[in-house]
């Protein structure tokens, strides 16, 4: 692509232009995908609580998201009255735009990525810790008790998920020992008993729960928290505002599923030797674990503040500090070749 | 000719120093908070110029995602009258302008010694700041690393240590406690006759 542009424009704006084409063809799937998860939501809670969710817009009901976004652009944005107008319409930009950041460096499969950086897992880690400013920030901003409560909730639970989700992703470095994400998927090649999974099993378990976690998820959504304080931080929210929020959390959702993939399931690469590998098993393994997204969130009632916090700190920040101990002894042992 | 590096390194630079300015001159502790990240964001923009690629995400990750978040989760719960806060300032000045002057000086130091040099070539080698840092770390400056880390640590035990001392005052439920619970400890099955007769 960058060629073509070359043939009649100069080489640096170029290679600009080719780099926005990329970024648009990475943003606006995400954001298809944002919308049509938000249906698959409703329709997949619909069926496991018998009941038939959206179905009248489009066939199945799948102009459904289509409606909602444009319900949503025509809403009127209301400033609540003594909030703080810079930082009120701020807070959505904040929320919004890490998580789609985050998106540069994710190898989708060995050619397609955006910007192949040595320290892209590190860079990935950096830009889900900004995300939670969004959150503090609606919840101060907006001069509201619930709205402050549900920040607050916000903060305390997304820096403690994020050292045990920091100390998963310490084990697959040490496994793959290397900070490139398409270098970890490459060292899981062979097939699915070489998929980091079965050597960091609890690592896995671990960050997974975390990064429901780490996006305010059900049943670890207590800075929303409903029946607690109304809607949490973004309660004074509407329209367009209200959307990027929305919008943050699905993109950061499908964000963290296809990081697990990419680090413990195998990434693009598939399960037998025989079949090739595609981007379709990355697609494939990423609706996978989206799936369990909302199965948690139709099946688990939320954990209490409390909980949330001693599983946190006193269960998953001890149980991966053994783990990668372990890892590191058992890379001294004749066994190491299946911690590689 | 200036370069599109330095253009951004003067990007950068301005954010920082106005952001800086903006800490300790806003009147409210949550801007000061807020521009405290905005210039610590920038630092690691300039890190990054520098190829220092592991120091600027490290900075992002550690200060940024955590460290600000937490100062900002202090400042937004306390009720803080920057008026009183203020009372002191002239009287406070001139030890302030001492210790302002012995920072620069510091930083002068430093910035004309030649081992800031070195660090600035050790940085454009070609294999990546992340691996050099680490071989570093753990072979010529394993010692001084590990102690630092024992000073961490020794200062994480003392900060738990602190919220433990005295006697309980907090109405958390130890959960050992909640996952023994029985049903006999919180109902008590009554029968009775309903009171009609046949």
């Amino acid at each position: 692509m960058e060629e073509f542009f070359k043939l009649y424009l100069d080489p640096q704006l170029a290679k600009t232009i080719s780099f926005l084409i990329k970024i648009i063809c990475i943003v606006i799937p995400v954001m298809i995908s944002v919308a049509y998860l938000t249906y698959f939501e409703r329709r997949v809670i619909g069926f496991m609580q018998s009941r038939i969710g959206p179905n009248r817009v489009g066939y199945f009901g799948l102009l459904q998201p289509i409606a909602d976004a444009v319900k949503l652009m025509f809403k009127e944005i209301i400033l609540p009255t003594k909030s703080n107008n810079f930082l009120f319409f701020l807070a959505p930009l904040l929320s919004i735009a890490p998580a789609l950041a985050a998106w540069a460096v994710i190898p989708f499969n060995s050619e397609l990525i955006l910007a192949d950086v040595n320290a892209g897992l590190l860079y990935v880690l950096a830009m889900t810790s900004i995300a939670v400013y969004g959150v503090i920030i609606a919840g101060w901003a907006s001069n509201s008790k619930y709205a402050f409560l549900g920040s607050m909730r916000s903060a305390a639970q997304i820096v403690s998920y994020e050292i045990a989700m920091g100390f998963t992703l310490v084990g697959v470095l040490m496994c793959a020992n290397s900070l490139n994400l398409g270098d970890i998927v490459m060292a899981q090649s062979g097939g699915i008993s070489q998929w980091y999974c079965w050597p960091l099993f609890p690592l896995f378990i671990i960050y997974f729960i975390s990064a429901v976690a780490e996006t305010n998820r059900a049943p670890f959504d207590v800075a929303e928290g409903e029946s607690e304080i109304v809607a949490g931080f973004h309660v004074e929210y509407s329209g367009m505002a209200f959307a990027l929020f929305f919008l943050a959390e699905y993109a950061n959702m499908i964000l963290v599923s296809i990081l697990a993939v990419i680090m413990f399931l195998g990434g693009w690469l598939s399960p037998v030797g025989f079949i090739p590998d595609s981007i379709i098993w990355l697609l494939a393994k990423v609706a996978f674990l989206l799936f369990f997204f909302l199965w948690f969130r139709a099946t688990f009632p939320r954990y209490r503040y409390d909980q949330i916090m001693r599983l946190g700190w006193k269960v998953f920040i001890p149980l991966t500090l053994v783990w990668i101990i372990f890892v590191g002894a058992m890379m001294q042992t004749d066994y190491a070749e299946y911690f590689h | 000719m200036m370069q599109f590096t330095d253009y951004l390194f003067y990007f950068f630079s301005s954010i920082l120093v106005l952001s800086s300015l903006r800490v300790i001159t806003a009147n409210n502790p949550v801007y000061s908070a807020l521009s405290l990240v905005l210039a610590f964001f920038s630092a690691a923009g300039i890190w990054l110029l520098l190829h220092a690629e592991f120091l600027a995400i490290a900075l992002v990750l550690v200060y940024v995602g955590a460290v600000m978040v937490l100062f900002l989760f202090v400042v937004m719960m306390l009720d803080i009258n920057t008026e009183t806060l203020k009372k002191g300032f002239w009287n406070y000045l001139p030890i302030a302008l001492i210790i302002s002057g012995l920072f620069i000086f510091e930083i002068y130091l430093v910035v004309t010694d030649k081992f800031f040099y070195e660090a600035k070539v050790l940085s454009e080698d070609a294999t990546s700041n992340t691996e050099l840092l680490g071989s570093v770390l753990y072979t010529d400056y394993l010692l001084p690393f590990q102690i630092a880390a024992v000073i961490l640590l020794v200062a994480i035990v003392s900060a738990i240590a602190l919220t433990m001392y005295g006697k309980k005052s907090h109405k958390g439920i130890d959960p050992k406690d909640q996952i023994r619970v029985d049903k006999k400890d919180r109902i008590r099955i009554v029968k009775m006759s309903s009171g009609k007769t046949k």
